[in-house]
């Protein structure tokens, strides 16, 4: 195991094998003393060239649980308009010693370059990089589907049901900007390795060119969707403000109205769902947009949920990859042995 | 004094051997090979003979879109780089992009870069005049000023930009009629591709790159080819890349359309594939596209729809491309990998002679671009009392193109580490070697003649 950059490629039992260790590492969070001596002396480097105020705290309590040293390195808008270039602050991160960079940046592959240029010998992570992929927000995501749906329909959240389990035969509804989300294409190649079954739900304009030959359904009606493919999970993906209007590229829809009218999330639709179906969303939500404040907060919603299981996620990627390593130059024993 | 060359045995136009005699800057003679004696009539040099033994002899290569980055850029490419990289791929004449800083949208800009190419002498520079004022898409540059100026620009062209606006594109095609110019269209709906990155498709979807539609080339050649019917006018479509736009022009010219077009070497064989791996040695534009693409192109070059083969050789320093795939420039080197992958993937598959290779390197760029007539024409057949502009190939060769070996100041080849068919052995520039035992021949400033 050297890199988490992508969950295509990534294979079934070493997503399950994330997954159960994120298990183990959840256990331990209910504990009083939370911090575990496991990566004592390693250092973990949040490497940030976009705003990511979320997934950095993420990351940085997992790591600090994990008694790793936590270095934050805001690099917002250095490295493509100006300033100190990737390469150079990946020379630096090497010269410093980092184990581990967890890497956020606005252009997609900026991540595999780190991992792949020669620049660098850490573990690199993809924090989200443009809109190609966020392979941990996928794993949480599966994470926090598995609990709720591994047991029998409706049974709730059952750990015990969950270790080892697959997502085989589940449905998700994946609901929104598809085209601008590394969210959506990193759960439709981890869903789809996990034996669920895929639709997307968006406006036209709002999927990619090519979508069709990705693993999974795509659909032009969230109704129908939600009326006919009875999903087990709805997820419902961030429409950023930008896409609304006719700058740039030019507005995707008519405007916010009709978007929340056609795609939006709210107390109609979640009457639609099955009993047992759980309500998703990477967060930050447009409340009154996407999804309404019913929809939010309803006792179906496991939004906040997921933020927990983030942290429980990003323990096991991060114990995964660094607990294996040894001191920088060795050879590295786990390497190719447990993610791509 | 020129030195006298004799090419014995070579090939000319991969045909029967034959020897060839280049003196004072013409071929001289040609003979049966073996025929020629050296040695000359009494009173005349002596003849430095030149092995020419499974040799293919083609008339110098004319590209007829080179960036060469002066005046502007010369940590990327200067004139004399590019031109020394220009005749080491078998070249004797380039045609020099606008797209400079300042733009070559002035008598004055054309003129230095005319000079430059002068004075250094490896290949003639014929440079091309911006159509619109600092490529800005507005108003017309002083096209008339260029055409008459040292520089005698024919061909005019915003590449880089697309010039988007139908109504100056009608304007440029109709005044460069004055003057029998050509508007070389860099064909790109600039609203369709904002922010583009790599060719839309399934690739682009799944690595998160901003596509660059194939529609946003095809609807610009559409748009332009009934332009130029309409004004009657020559129209020129720059690096085609795409099957429909293959097929566009092709229907054009079924029309009677004076439309010619050209294709890269890389657009011939390389796909959006290579974008996996966020290499932006590989990002160029238009974008590599499909398979679909490669193959439709080939046809189209087989079957003369698409007329000639120009590099767009467009050298970047490495900062420019040791960077995040967004960040990185658009483009690659060109100028000495180009006759390898013709070869490769026209030649030797049997689809062109090369014969076909004079016409689509050498002859219809030059015819194009009306460097085949005037003080020093190019592009002319291999026949006695031509200009001595040859090129000496020597297919059975093999070479692992390595990016920093290059003469090109830059190394941004995306055929890095491959192996490519075919050496250029010599080149010839009106009788004076500007290539032997395929190393560029040092020469001073000052050119040749």
């Amino acid at each position: 195991m050297k890199h988490l950059l992508s969950t295509a490629g990534l294979a079934r039992e070493d997503a399950i094998t994330i997954l159960d260790t994120a298990a183990q590492m959840a256990t331990t969070q209910s504990r009083e003393i939370k911090k575990l001596p496991t990566l004592r002396g390693r250092t973990v480097v949040n490497l940030f060239f976009e705003d990511s105020t979320r997934t950095r705290i993420s990351f940085e309590t997992a790591a600090k649980r994990l008694s790793a040293d936590v270095i934050n390195f805001s690099a917002k808008g250095s490295s493509v308009s100006k300033g100190e270039s990737l390469k150079d602050t990946a020379l630096t991160l090497q010269a410093m010693g980092a184990d581990a960079v967890v890497c956020r940046h606005q252009a997609s592959g900026a991540p595999h370059l780190l991992a792949h240029a020669g620049w660098l010998d850490s573990a690199v992570v993809n924090a989200g990089d443009g809109t190609h992929q966020h392979p941990t927000q996928a794993l949480l995501d599966a994470y926090t589907m598995r609990r709720h749906l591994a047991g029998p329909p409706g049974s709730g959240p059952d750990d015990a049901a969950a270790l080892g389990a697959d997502l085989a035969g589940r449905r998700v509804a994946i609901v929104g900007d598809v085209l601008h989300s590394r969210v959506a294409r990193s759960n439709v190649h981890l869903l789809h390795t996990l034996g669920a079954e895929v639709t997307l739900v968006a406006p036209p304009t709002l999927l990619p060119v090519g979508v069709e030959s990705w693993p999974c359904e795509v659909s032009y009606h969230l109704d129908e969707s939600l009326r006919e493919g009875a999903p087990d999970a709805i997820m419902m993906l961030r429409v950023q403000r930008e896409r609304m209007s006719g700058a740039g590229a030019g507005a995707f829809f008519p405007n916010p109205l009709e978007y929340t009218r056609k795609y939006g999330l709210d107390g109609r639709r979640l009457a639609l769902l099955p009993e047992h179906a759980i309500v998703m969303h990477p967060g930050p939500m447009n409340r009154g947009l996407e999804i309404s404040a019913e929809a939010a907060d309803s006792p179906r919603a496991v939004i906040v949920e997921q933020v927990a299981n983030g942290v429980a996620v990003r323990m096991a990627v991060l114990y995964l990859l660094l607990s294996g390593r040894d001191a920088p130059g060795a050879p590295d024993p786990s390497e190719g042995s447990v993610l791509a | 004094m020129s030195t006298t060359y004799l090419l014995r045995g070579v090939a000319p136009l991969g045909g029967d051997p034959a020897d060839l005699l280049l003196r004072d800057g013409l071929i001289a003679e040609i003979g049966a090979a073996g025929s020629i004696d050296p040695a000359g009539r009494p009173g005349e040099d002596a003849a430095t003979v030149v092995d020419g033994a499974g040799l293919v002899a083609l008339p110098g290569l004319v590209d007829l879109h080179t960036h060469l980055r002066e005046p502007g850029r010369e940590d990327a490419e200067t004139v004399r780089s590019g031109t020394r990289a220009a005749a080491a791929g078998g070249f004797t004449a380039v045609h020099a992009m606008a797209n400079t800083t300042p733009v070559a949208d002035t008598a004055g800009v054309v003129e230095q870069v005319w000079r430059l190419g002068r004075d250094a002498g490896w290949a003639d520079v014929h440079p091309v005049g911006a159509v619109s004022v600092g490529l800005g898409g507005e108003r017309l540059a002083e096209l008339g000023a260029m055409a008459d100026s040292a520089a005698r620009v024919r061909v005019f062209s915003d590449d880089g930009r697309c010039v988007a606006d139908p109504i100056l594109m009608r304007r440029a095609l109709e005044y460069v009629k004055a003057f029998d110019g050509v508007v070389a269209q860099h064909a790109q709906e600039p609203r369709l591709t904002e922010g583009a990155q790599m060719n839309e498709g399934v690739v682009s979807a799944e690595i998160g790159l901003t596509g660059w539609p194939a529609v946003a080339e095809e609807a610009i050649i559409a748009r332009d080819v009934l332009l130029a019917e309409h004004v009657g006018s020559r129209l020129h479509v720059c690096h085609l890349s795409t099957a429909r736009s293959v097929d566009i022009v092709r229907w054009a010219k079924s029309r009677g359309v004076d439309v010619t077009a050209e294709v890269t070497p890389h657009h011939l064989v390389l796909t959006d594939e290579l974008a996996r791996g966020y290499d932006p040695t590989f990002k160029v534009n238009p974008p590599l596209r499909t398979q679909a693409d490669v193959d439709a192109v080939r046809d189209g070059l087989a079957d003369g729809t698409i007329d000639i083969v120009a590099t767009d050789h467009a050298p970047h320093t490495r900062e420019d491309k040791d960077c995040e795939w967004p960040a990185a420039a658009f483009g690659m080197t060109g100028l000495e990998t180009a006759l390898s992958v013709v070869q490769a993937t026209m030649v030797d598959t049997g689809r062109l002679t090369w014969s076909d290779v004079a016409r689509v390197m050498s002859s219809a760029p030059a015819r194009i671009a009306r460097t085949d007539a005037g003080e020093r024409p190019q592009g002319r057949p291999l026949e006695v009392g031509e200009p001595a502009n040859v090129v000496l190939v020597d297919p059975a060769a093999t070479r692992v193109v390595d990016g920093a070996a290059q003469v090109t100041a830059s190394g941004n080849t995306p055929f890095r580490g491959r192996e490519l068919p075919g050496r250029v052995v010599a080149t010839f520039l009106r009788g004076a070697a500007t290539v032997l035992d395929g190393v560029p021949v040092e020469r001073p400033e000052g050119g040749v003649a």
